[in-house]
């Protein structure tokens, strides 16, 4: 770098600018629609109509107050924290173990499971939705909320055994060999030295389920009921029922992005690392 | 002995999990194949009919124009996505002031869900743009984009890259980051210009990435519902339904329990077989470097 000559170095910082200028506009390009629905969210009906690039005039806060009474929002809420802490939780704990048992023991069973595994990864959920609602419906009208964690879990454990079964090969076993040696069962060897040692992977499995969860439709739309239902369903329902409605319509998009956005904000470089390496694998 | 130790170690650690699994996926998954080969109504069935199924969803024509929209859809979709994530990647790895923040804008709308997005975008598209259009006199938005079939499909194309480009983004990145210094500064020294340090260098040694990303944007491609329903919901008349909701109708609307699940074990042999193409194709590519 040091014998760039005084021509490269201005070129260098044009091109940087102009860089940095289509990045400004991307940016702004990117987050445009939230904006919009933002703005519009603190104005009355007919303003939006009038002109909906305008910022409010007329500043109010009853949008909100209404969007959050009729989509029931703490109770979606409420219901979403549950099932994406329950199922993301569950997931970690079954699939890190799987994972310990097919990467620990090898054998031909081990082999196929892991085989059979990694291309269940490929089926797509509508492959079986069709016979899910029906061999399931008992299970469902029995408690829809216990059983849609278990089809998390059921449905989640590939790829997260798929990242964990990558970490834990790393694992040196002559830790586990020198725990066994000292007496410690197969139990207290996976518990207190090898899933300590896990925490990145399970940062991964945790950021990459919890999102996939979170904002899921399809499976949660089919088993829960109105009592039940988690954000993404709420929110889609009072849009469909107040669309024209479009204060309270936007101000109900609003609080259906604030839970998730200000979560990634807390736990950005967590989000970023966790996807980076989960799609190394 | 070792048998005894390994069985246990299965029933502590395998058993659970694998359970788990064999009944939420795989028994559904066979059964949905067993049925399509007989007159199942959703609740039971009489007899086996060979591939009358198969054979009755392809007289379907609104399947076949499904195939097509969705056949279009993939590929549109994918080759979008990955060129403008590619290109985010770039601009955020260039060493300037606020790459952090344009990344955090670039990955925002992929922590929301395609049924929020796309209502979001359902309001720009029918209110928003249409009254700034004649405020400003644009034709181009005057009419909703969701009203015609052709607009209506670069609408779905627009908020999926839009949606997507970030999180596929962040691969590049991974990708690009992953590059030794060394290598780029040798490229520099024998005098190599940018583009081609890029299509000799850079991408060659990122293969990896396209490999992945790849992957992920076709078989999201195929499965696409979420913004599907939330934006178009398959209008006008049925005319931009993807695979994934021309078979949520065929069997929850239409109550046709045995064409939709054949339909659905078509779209799995689809995508699979689509998957195992490109992944053999982008894997060659990884070797020849």
């Amino acid at each position: 770098m040091a014998k760039m000559t005084f021509k490269a170095k201005a070129r260098t910082s044009a091109v940087r600018s102009i860089v940095w200028v289509v990045g400004l506009i991307v940016s702004i390009a990117y987050v445009m629609p939230f904006v919009l629905v933002l703005i519009n969210s603190f104005k009355p009906k007919m303003e939006i109509l009038d002109n909906p690039l305008a910022l409010p005039v007329e500043f109010t806060w009853d949008n909100f107050n209404q969007a959050l009474q009729k989509m029931e929002f703490f109770r979606s809420l409420t219901n979403s924290i549950l099932i994406t802490t329950l199922s993301v939780g569950s997931l970690i704990l079954i699939s890190s173990m799987l994972a310990f048992y097919l990467s620990r023991t090898k054998n031909k069973f081990t082999k196929v499971t892991f085989l059979i595994l990694v291309s269940s990864m490929i089926v797509p959920f509508q492959a079986l939705m069709i016979p899910f609602m029906s061999i399931f419906a008992p299970f469902v009208s029995l408690n829809n909320q216990a059983a849609l964690i278990f089809f998390y879990m059921g449905f989640g454990v590939a790829l997260s055994t798929f990242l964990y079964h990558g970490f834990i090969s790393n694992i040196p076993t002559e830790l586990d060999e020198a725990a066994a040696l000292d007496g410690a069962s197969d139990f207290t060897i996976f518990w207190k030295i090898i899933f300590p040692m896990l925490k990145p992977v399970t940062a991964t499995v945790a950021i990459i389920n919890a999102l996939w969860i979170w904002n899921d439709y399809l499976l949660p739309v089919l088993v829960l009921t109105p009592e039940t239902q988690t954000l993404p369903l709420s929110t889609y329902l009072f849009y469909g029922t107040y669309a024209t409605e479009y204060g309270q319509a936007m101000a109900g998009l609003v609080l259906a992005i604030i839970p998730i956005v200000v979560f990634y904000l807390a736990l950005q470089r967590q989000f970023i690392s966790g996807i980076s390496s989960g799609a190394v694998k | 002995m070792r048998f005894t130790k390994n069985l246990k170690k299965f029933v502590w650690f395998g058993a659970l999990p694998l359970a788990i699994f064999f009944v939420v996926l795989v028994v559904p998954f066979s059964q949905g194949i067993f049925l399509t080969f007989t007159d199942w109504n959703g609740f039971d069935y009489g007899k086996f009919v060979g591939f009358d199924n198969y054979v009755k969803s392809f007289q379907d024509d609104t399947f076949w124009s499904t195939l097509a929209f969705t056949g279009t859809f993939v590929v549109v979709s994918l080759v979008l996505i990955n060129v403008v994530a590619f290109a985010l990647a770039l601009i955020v790895t260039t060493k300037l002031r606020s790459a952090n923040i344009f990344r955090t804008f670039f990955f925002i709308p992929n922590l929301i869900g395609g049924v929020v997005l796309g209502v979001i975008w359902q309001f720009i598209f029918n209110s928003a743009l249409p009254s700034i259009s004649y405020m400003y006199e644009w034709p181009i938005f005057q009419d909703s984009w969701l009203n015609e079939t052709d607009t209506a499909f670069w609408a779905l194309i627009i908020v999926t890259v839009w949606q997507q480009s970030g999180y596929m983004m962040i691969i590049y990145i991974t990708g690009l980051i992953s590059i030794e210094p060394d290598v780029l500064e040798a490229a520099r020294i024998d005098g190599a210009s940018a583009l081609r340090t890029m299509f000799s260098v850079k991408i060659p040694l990122m293969a990896q990435a396209f490999t992945i990303s790849l992957f992920l944007t076709l078989r999201g491609g195929f499965m696409a519902y979420d913004v599907n329903l939330a934006l178009t919901g398959g209008g006008p008349y049925r005319s931009t339904e993807l695979i994934s909701m021309h078979i949520f109708q065929d069997a929850f609307r239409l109550g046709n329990f045995d064409t939709g699940q054949s339909k659905a074990v078509i779209m799995f042999i689809l995508v699979a077989v689509a998957a195992m193409v490109q992944v053999s194709v982008s894997k060659r590519m990884e070797v020849q470097r």
